[in-house]
């Protein structure tokens, strides 16, 4: 548990200072003039400079977080911090993210801070070299969660039978040195889509298991350094692959501890004290556990809410997010919106490029939720401006997984009058194909 | 451990980096691979833009761009209606000839701000009469660029007055001298662009702009694709026919068609500029019916893999249905300022509109070319 919150700890820092190295911050969160907001948070938006701010207290958190110095209230502002940035704005939602979201929430109610740390070292009352194996547990089982929700989303006939979208993907990536001329091979395509699916139903049971667990951990490494090359995905794999460490036992934790210690000269030995953490049952204690069963409930029934609705999951997006879908579609959009003054019935198209970032474009074009908070954001800003009985419509098309663009939402529709909500919205036109599996 | 995360480091430090890697051989030897299957080669694409359609697009503009002030010097010289016409015809042929090379607004053009010093329309005419009366300016300032180039030719050729015997007494007027100093500098500044962006891509730039051939945000394909959607929809579309038809802004905007003042050349213009876009789509040689490597080939590549829709086939007869509707209309100007509102032009628009789609959503998405420069990460 020391060393995941170590490098857990690290693993942020690093991914904030990148971020803002990048110049992320200024793009992502002062450039633009709108912000999607999340269904209920729309209160959450940036806050102009002071969003530099959010970062330095986010990265401060995770270096807290890694020294294990006040963790519970470092893990808390991390979880805080982090989540804020992320609920800015959701053109920038990422699986990653939310799987950071995720674990910075459960780490609040998991005693890490209880070995290997300034908390440890400062105050003996409060350390231990034992915990609670649940709390290991849970950590495993979020990681499971993940990586088989994530198989189990890749079991449908555009993955499996039609090798979409690495289809399109990897031919792209002819440049890569050694693999670049393989990557046009359909087998080659094919082989990886089932090669992903397989690895990620198959790897939470093979790291469970003590005489599969170095093999897996030998193919979590591979496989996230080849998504690394193959794909924009920032940190993220370093984070996963340093996560898994989680599955093996406590001898290879100590050699790593050990190891940390003497590159910082910490002793060691202080903190193996051979004390049990014995969680007391307190209704503290028992509000702990009922969060975190609660939490594992949401998280194993979240992902499965796109039953709920009608229609092709890939095609709505309704259900999409925070399910663990990662990789799934090549999706891309054009929007034109026709404001039109109902009185008079004088109408005008939208230059999107007037209010949205390149990248915020691109994103809603072929989101339905960012195309109707766009579309009431039109409305507020030319009723502003005069317009009277301000109508909003939209020519949308949108090509999924290399079939031919299609229009996306019914131009009769008047976007003004629809409301966001959680219900099915009827006015995305069908799919009028099918895609087979879960 | 410190190993294991000084590797993470040295990972993420390639970081969308350009390494040039040395080409990978295809393999003969592995049996596993069907040599029928050869991957779409980008860097002939590449050399085929640059030397059968770039370069030799922008020599040809750069002779027409000799002949216009070749025809300006005659008419200096003599401000009659015979040397004004042949003035306004080299004007023209000059005009036409830039929508030819418009649309390469990348590397030497876009450090240049060619587009924009060439061809920003409407021309702000205060502007000039103020520079020809205070004879201070310096046109190479990007506030100036509504007083120059072709736009600005048009009004000092075709605006002056209603006939040409009006305009000719301009050039015979005691303030002459402002204005063909005007007009002078109005074609240096042309010409020197020109000259500048044409020596630019023969020594070095084509170079880079071949030998960059990787598949990154900012390689030569990627890159390029996006300055030719870009310019199809926000140029051509947007502004040749978009914006003077009032679609942005609810009300028509005649004056803002391109060559305002000699109306009867605005459709021609544009068709010019749809039938160049679409020939580069196909890779058709600058004066040739000959064709190499292009985005159609590239699309037939993958689409032979992909068993897809033939996209090239779609995309090629949305341009010709739009052709053939802005082919039947009246001078754009005309269709505006007379028909309230101008449904044909509208309808004409909506097919012209209607290829946007296919090469923003199906074409890049087909090639998994990115369409803007947003290097966040993806999941």
């Amino acid at each position: 548990m020391a060393v995941f919150r170590i490098l857990f700890g690290l693993m942020m820092f690093l991914s904030i200072v990148r971020f803002w190295g990048n110049g992320w911050i200024d793009k992502l969160y002062l450039q633009p003039k709108f912000f999607f907001s999340y269904f209920g948070f729309e209160w959450i938006k940036p806050l102009g400079n002071y969003t530099y701010l959010i970062f330095i207290i986010c990265a401060f958190s995770a270096v807290f977080v890694t020294i294990g110095y006040k963790y519970k209230i470092a893990i808390i502002t991390f979880f805080l911090s982090f989540t804020y940035i992320e609920l800015m704005d959701k053109t920038t939602y990422l699986n990653h993210y939310y799987f950071i979201s995720c674990l910075s929430f459960l780490m609040i109610f998991l005693p890490a801070s209880s070995y290997f740390s300034l908390d440890a070292n400062l105050n003996p009352k409060k350390a231990f070299q034992h915990i609670p194996i649940w709390t290991i547990n849970s950590i495993k089982l979020l990681l499971g969660i993940v990586y088989f929700y994530a198989g189990l989303a890749k079991l449908n006939s555009d993955w499996l039978i039609k090798a979409m979208p690495l289809k399109i993907w990897l031919p792209s990536k002819f440049d890569i040195p050694l693999l670049g001329n393989l990557l046009s091979q359909e087998w080659v395509q094919y082989a990886f889509s089932w090669f992903g699916a397989g690895y990620d139903l198959a790897i939470p049971l093979l790291l469970l298991y003590r005489k599969t667990r170095t093999f897996a951990f030998v193919l979590v490494v591979i496989f996230h350094v080849l998504t690394r090359v193959l794909f924009p995905i920032g940190m993220f794999p370093y984070i996963m692959i340093v996560s898994t460490l989680i599955f093996f036992d406590a001898g290879v934790h100590h050699k790593i501890v050990n190891l940390i210690a003497r590159v910082f000269r910490i002793a060691k030995h202080r903190f193996d004290n051979g004390h049990k953490l014995v969680l007391d049952n307190g209704s503290l204690t028992q509000l702990k556990y009922m969060f975190v069963v609660l939490f594992f409930t949401l998280q194993l029934a979240v992902p499965f809410r796109y039953l709920g609705y009608p229609g092709e999951l890939f095609w709505t997006e309704e259900g999409y997010r925070f399910s663990w879908r990662v990789m799934l579609v090549e999706k891309g959009g054009y929007t034109q919106f026709k404001i039109v003054d109902g009185s008079s019935g004088k109408w005008f198209y939208v230059d999107n490029s007037d209010f949205l970032t390149p990248f915020q474009e691109k994103q809603m074009a072929f989101q339905p939720d960012f195309i109707l908070e766009y579309a009431h954001f039109l409305r507020d800003k030319f009723s502003k401006d005069g317009l009277q009985k301000v109508e909003v419509y939209v020519d949308c098309q949108v090509g999924l997984n290399g079939r031919l663009s299609k229009t996306f939402i019914d131009p009769k529709v008047n976007l003004a009058k629809e409301q966001e909500s959680f219900a099915h919205k009827n006015w995305i036109l069908p799919f009028e194909d099918e895609i087979k599996g879960i | 451990m410190v190993l294991f995360i000084s590797l993470i480091w040295a990972c993420s430090s390639d970081n969308g980096g350009d390494i040039p890697q040395p080409p990978v051989d295809g393999g003969g030897d592995d049996p596993m691979e069907d040599p029928q299957e050869v991957s779409f080669k980008r860097d002939v694409m590449l050399v085929n833009w640059a030397d059968n359609i770039i370069v030799p697009s922008y020599e040809a503009f750069s002779e027409k761009m000799s002949v216009l002030i070749e025809s300006f010097e005659t008419f200096k010289n003599e401000a009659n209606t015979t040397n004004l016409i042949a003035f306004r015809e080299a004007w023209f042929s000059a005009y036409v000839s830039w929508q030819r090379v418009s649309m390469f607004e990348i590397g030497p053009a876009e450090s240049a701000d060619f587009r924009f010093s060439m061809n920003t329309y409407p021309t702000d005419t205060d502007k000039i009469d103020g520079h020809v009366a205070t004879t201070t300016y310096d046109l190479s300032l990007s506030s100036n660029r509504a007083a120059k180039g072709f736009p600005a030719l048009d009004y000092l050729i075709n605006g002056l007055g209603q006939s040409d015997e009006d305009i000719v007494a301009k050039y015979a007027a005691p303030e002459k001298d402002d204005l063909l100093a005007y007009t002078e500098a109005v074609l240096a500044d042309m010409s020197s662009l020109t000259a500048q962006v044409i020596s630019d891509w023969k020594n070095g730039y084509r170079d880079t702009f071949v030998a960059n051939d990787g598949a990154s945000a900012t390689a030569s394909v990627d890159r390029f694709v996006n300055d030719y959607v870009f310019y199809f929809e926000k140029f051509l579309r947007a502004g040749k026919m978009g914006i003077p038809l009032g679609v942005f802004s609810g009300s028509t905007l005649p004056e803002n068609v391109e060559a305002f003042y000699k109306t009867d050349v605005s459709n021609e213009l544009f068709l010019t500029g749809l039938e160049v876009v679409q020939d580069f789509f196909n890779g058709k040689h600058f004066g040739s019916t000959a064709t190499g490597e292009s985005l159609a080939t590239y699309l037939d590549d993958l689409n032979t893999v992909k068993d897809g829709e033939d996209l090239k086939q779609i995309i090629n007869s949305q341009f010709d249905k739009a052709r053939e509707l802005v082919n039947t209309l009246d001078e754009f100007r005309t269709e505006i300022e007379t028909n309230n509102p101008p449904t044909d032009m509208l309808l004409a628009y909506d097919e012209v509109q209607r290829i946007v789609p296919l090469l923003k959503v199906d074409m890049v998405s087909a090639m998994s070319i990115s369409i803007d420069f947003v290097d966040a990460d993806g999941d």
